[in-house]
């Protein structure tokens, strides 16, 4: 299941970002009866047109209750559904952090595969909006840290809608980190219900062949930029999106930096233990020997999420910060 | 509403099982066979067995870090739970879970949740869905007084009311959550009169009476299966033993030894029971076949736990996915 890759050219249609989510849902609900949606202020963005498609035993607007509404989720897809948990704002991922991580992640596990949690879990990552610390955060690496979960954060209408689905049909609990900063984004995507994007493996956006650069979410729009920018001037930059964050697709990158020898990885989580950490980690234990220059990291300090734009706006990745990078190692 | 012949033969067994097992297992505990902690139930036997006696085999339910007693209560063999305690290949969780985890998906439970009130929302996911498929299942999740001062009881009573979702919120209350005592942490010493807060049912009953616990219990089954919503009950009981097997408190007692006494002397449910049993036209004879029986029942555990084999760490990853992806090669095929 959902490695299926679509191989045919199919029928295509324009979409967003944001489109492309809503549209993965319904298209999974109206497959299978037992996918259902639960979440609070459902009416507000994308998923208002899910509500309004489905009736009450499908889409479940829920109480201000995120980690009972999660641990429901949990109960519901042992046995015998498949529930997609809307949480809209990533920082209430630490309020459902109990139910997803001390249930759903290991009852797998702590039942000697008795049980399995066929639950997606999604939030929307809003920053570089003034919104604040609060409303801010990019939880995804403490979520990487945790066995048992599979952790996507795709970036293109194409990938979002076919990894969603994805997710949906997978038997596992799967995480998904959405980015405000790409809702925007359009291009044509499948149209056929039944093309997916395989969870787990990277994809190459650009080919190049000085320097690879792994952009995390949101940061591959600076990234595509940087690398547009760049060929301008005769450097040729190679920017892999890893798509899933858990189970990462190791090969493809370590591929790439064998061919470029320099890596710059692009992460706006907090610099401390996050994707790009964990990434470099990986090519310094596993492609050491292709690197000819110190693995760099674009990562967001360890500061909170400042209210004012003057003081959020420089902590991001951007394109010029990217270029600097690239340029260091060369 | 009462019991059936056959119903208090089964629920005899059911409660003479679980006395008889823990009491092996503390002992096999205290010979270092038992690894890790051991939390028993001995003394709630009512309470636990009560509230299955009133489920169908396909009605699911959740339960504690007190684990034992439930999978015990819903009908559960006791091999592979025997095995489980000491860790082996052939116990009911392959040696991931142990004594705090004894779930058995044979019998409905769904997990047994060693964070304090996890696993209430479980259960009444688990209603939800009999909703959405349709099906006049119900979900009971047990869990304990300490469990009810968390934001998950609250959380979901409030969400099951709201949906009128088939569940029943089943509290052992046994006066202590470790060492803090509900008086000290509740309140309203009175659990089941949160219940007024989500206006539903909220009934307290005897949790050394078997037979009352069955009642309460089968009147809000009914009641879930009838698409009413659902209850909380809350069965006074007591644990007979510490918190957990070789538990070291410091200082005071939290407990005084007369009232745990008092319990062990007065309140022991299996007695309770028995002497229904006895009022109902058994003979001696005939409870200790019954006693007889588990006995047998849990030394063939102890001989088929010991007789098989631990765990090799080249097993350590599986179960981990369903659908493992780009799993290390260590996962996959390192046992051949």
């Amino acid at each position: 299941m959902n490695t299926a890759l679509q191989t045919q050219p199919a029928a295509r249609q324009r979409m967003s970002y944001l489109d492309a989510i809503v549209q993965a849902q319904i298209e999974e609900m109206e497959r299978d009866e037992r996918v259902i949606l639960m979440g609070e202020d459902l009416a507000i963005y994308g998923d208002g047109k899910v509500l309004s498609t489905f009736g009450a035993k499908r889409v479940w607007s829920t109480p201000i209750s995120e980690n009972s509404f999660c641990g429901l989720a949990v109960g519901a897809a042992m046995t015998g559904l498949r529930p997609i948990v809307a949480l809209n704002i990533a920082s209430f991922m630490y309020l459902a952090s109990d139910q997803i991580i001390n249930q759903a992640s290991k009852l797998r596990y702590m039942t000697g595969g008795q049980m399995k949690v066929p639950a997606v879990f999604r939030c929307s990552m809003y920053y570089n909006s003034s919104i604040a610390a609060q409303h801010s955060d990019r939880p995804y690496p403490m979520f990487m840290n945790t066995p048992g979960l599979k952790v996507i954060a795709p970036t293109t209408p194409a990938d979002m809608k076919g990894m969603l689905k994805a997710a949906v049909r997978d038997d596992d609990p799967v995480v998904v980190f959405e980015d405000s900063t790409l809702w925007t984004v359009k291009e044509e995507v499948p149209t056929d219900p039944d093309s997916l994007v395989p969870l787990g493996k990277a994809d190459v956006k650009v080919k190049g062949t000085d320097v690879t650069v792994v952009a995390i979410a949101g940061c591959q729009k600076p990234a595509l930029a940087a690398a547009q920018a760049l060929k301008g001037e005769g450097i040729s930059v190679e920017v892999v999106d890893p798509r899933t964050l858990v189970p990462l697709d190791k090969e493809t990158i370590v591929k790439s930096v064998a061919k470029t020898g320099r890596l710059v990885l692009v992460d706006n989580a907090h610099r401390t233990c996050n994707a790009a950490a964990e990434i470099g980690a990986m090519v310094a234990e596993e492609g050491f020997g292709s690197l000819k220059k110190p693995i760099k990291r674009v990562s967001t300090p360890d500061v909170h999420i400042p209210f004012s734009p003057s003081l959020e706006k420089p902590l991001f990745a951007t394109k010029e910060s990217i270029i600097a990078a690239v340029k260091s190692l060369l | 509403m009462s019991f059936t012949k056959a119903q208090e033969r089964e629920t005899y067994r059911r409660m003479q099982s679980i006395r008889q097992f823990e009491e092996n297992a503390q002992r096999l505990y205290l010979a270092g066979k038992v690894p890790g902690a051991c939390h028993c139930s001995i003394g709630q036997e009512a309470a636990i067995v009560g509230a299955c006696m009133a489920l169908r085999d396909d009605d699911y339910i959740v339960g504690t870090h007190r684990s034992h007693g439930h999978p015990i209560g819903k009908g559960a063999k006791l091999d592979p739970l025997m095995a489980e305690l000491m860790g082996r290949t052939t116990g009911i969780c392959k040696g991931r879970g142990g004594s705090m985890h004894l779930a058995d998906g044979g019998v409905g439970i769904l997990g047994e949740s060693a964070i304090v009130g996890g696993g209430i929302p479980l259960a009444a996911g688990a209603g939800l869905s009999a909703q959405v498929r349709g099906t006049d299942q119900v979900a009971l999740s047990f869990f304990g007084d300490g469990a009810s001062n968390q934001g998950t009881f609250h959380e979901t009573l409030n969400m099951a009311a709201v949906w009128k979702l088939p569940v029943i919120f089943f509290c052992e209350n046994n006066r202590y959550a470790i060492t803090t005592s509900v008086a000290k942490s509740h309140a309203q010493p009175d659990i089941a009169k949160r219940a007024a807060g989500y206006a539903i049912p909220g009934v307290i009953v005897d949790g050394q009476d078997v037979v009352a616990v069955y009642e309460a219990t089968r009147t809000a089954v009914e009641r879930a299966r009838r698409g009413e919503g659902p209850t909380l009950i809350e069965a006074k009981t007591y644990r007979f033993d510490e918190h957990q097997v070789g538990l070291n408190i410091i200082g005071e007692p939290y407990r005084p030894d007369a009232e745990v006494q008092h319990y062990i002397k007065n309140q022991d449910p299996l007695e309770i029971f028995k002497k229904v049993l006895q009022k109902n036209g058994w003979s001696e004879a005939d409870i200790s076949a019954v006693e007889k029986e588990v006995t047998a029942a849990v030394a063939h555990s102890i001989e088929f736990a010991e007789a098989s084999p631990l765990p090799d760490i080249s097993e350590v990853y599986e179960h981990m996915y369903s659908n493992p992806i780009n799993y290390p090669a260590a996962a996959v095929g390192a046992r051949s």
